[in-house]
């Protein structure tokens, strides 16, 4: 299950966005409450992987990464990818993180941000009737995101556990 | 927004105030577990969230975090992230095992986990508060045991902390007996309370 050695792998930062074409492979680490978007447009073999933080960008004054919000990512990754040749009619996207890390009795900071992540992120793919092939979001745990831009196949790496593929 | 740069004589105060909280906490821990414990001379600064990472270890590396709310005048967000190693250290030294006995993390031992946290918290608190004069409360602490990358980014968009640059820094070190127990601590602060920690000690003041 281990990705072969050979591929390019690019990391994808935090509140950031990369686009690869095959055979490159997009990573990003330890996402917590954190959503990562995968775009795949399987004619091209054209990937891109968004990092999001937040939900909502409406609820800032200043707003210096766009990439840090659903709201204004995904908008920003769509743009990017038609630039290099993707159809809107032919991207396909997944899921991945939006977890609740912390376990306690604090409710101002249990407040479910990971989970307003990951709905605000459906909620934007589907305003651009983009399909969610496959989602691995919610839990308590951390993830990091491997996406294959061969063939659009995902790996989700967490601590203690296997390699998973969606 | 940007936290705008401390002076020398600021930067000189904050690592005093560290130097002081920590030394309290270490004292409280020394006394909880009725242990000799010892600790490195912290460091305050400034990092960006990179340089974050690359001190504690690597985006996925298991760390053990305990993270506090501070409430009133200076509000803001403690952290303790502890390797996982050390975690289990602290585990073994707070439940009077040998070193070496914890693997794995139950309910118990979070818990132990949450009240060194607790009391390393409440005890570097109240002296900034004592040498301030600044109302700071905390509140009941959270814990997550997962990867670092995943824990301070979630930690940080929870606190409001969403500007990716800088947090305020304050690493501490303990050793305890033949355990060596390492600990990073962290102070996040909210965007004024640093001024107002300054303007409380005489410094800074009228700065924007």
């Amino acid at each position: 299950m281990e990705p072969a050695r050979d591929r390019i792998e690019i990391q994808v930062g935090i509140a950031d966005y990369k686009i690869a074409r095959e055979p490159g492979q997009l990573i990003t680490l330890g996402l917590g409450s954190c959503v990562g978007v995968s775009l795949y447009d399987p004619a091209l073999k054209l990937g891109g992987l968004l990092h999001l933080m937040l939900p909502d960008s409406t609820q800032f004054s200043n707003v210096t990464r766009p990439a840090k919000f659903a709201d204004l990512g995904i908008p920003l990754i769509i743009g990017e990818m038609k630039k290099q040749g993707a159809r809107l009619s032919r991207l396909q996207s997944k899921l991945v993180g939006g977890a609740q890390m912390f376990s306690g009795l604090d409710s101002k900071m249990t407040l479910n941000i990971g989970r307003r992540n990951s709905e605000m992120a459906r909620q934007m793919l589907q305003q651009y009737g983009i399909p969610i092939l496959a989602e691995e979001v919610g839990g308590n745990r951390g993830r990091t995101m491997i996406f294959d831009t061969s063939d659009g196949r995902v790996l989700i790496r967490m601590l203690g556990s296997k390699l998973k593929v969606i | 927004m940007n936290y705008r740069t401390l002076s020398p004589a600021e930067l000189d105060a904050l690592q005093e105030i560290s130097n002081i909280g920590v030394g309290n906490a270490v004292t409280s821990l020394a006394q909880l577990i009725n242990q000799r414990v010892e600790m490195s001379v912290p460091r305050a600064c400034f990092l960006p969230f990179e340089e974050v990472i690359a001190l504690v270890g690597g985006y996925e590396e298991l760390v053990g975090c305990v993270s506090l709310r501070v409430l009133g005048d200076a509000p803001g967000m403690v952290l303790f992230i502890f390797s996982e190693e050390s975690t289990y250290r602290l585990v073994d030294m707070l439940m009077g095992l040998p070193p070496g006995s914890t693997a794995a993390l139950d309910q118990m031992a979070e818990s132990a986990v949450k009240e060194v946290g607790n009391v390393l918290t409440g005890s570097f608190i109240s002296a900034i508060g004592m040498m301030t004069g600044l109302k700071m409360i905390t509140t009941v602490p959270l814990f997550a045991f997962d990867m670092l990358g995943a824990v301070l980014t979630s930690l940080m968009v929870a606190a409001g902390r969403v500007e990716d640059q800088v947090l305020v820094i304050e690493t501490g070190m303990f050793n305890h007996n033949d355990a060596q127990i390492k600990g990073h601590f962290f102070l996040l602060t909210e965007p004024g309370a640093i001024d107002r920690l300054m303007a409380a000690l005489g410094l800074g003041a009228g700065q924007a």
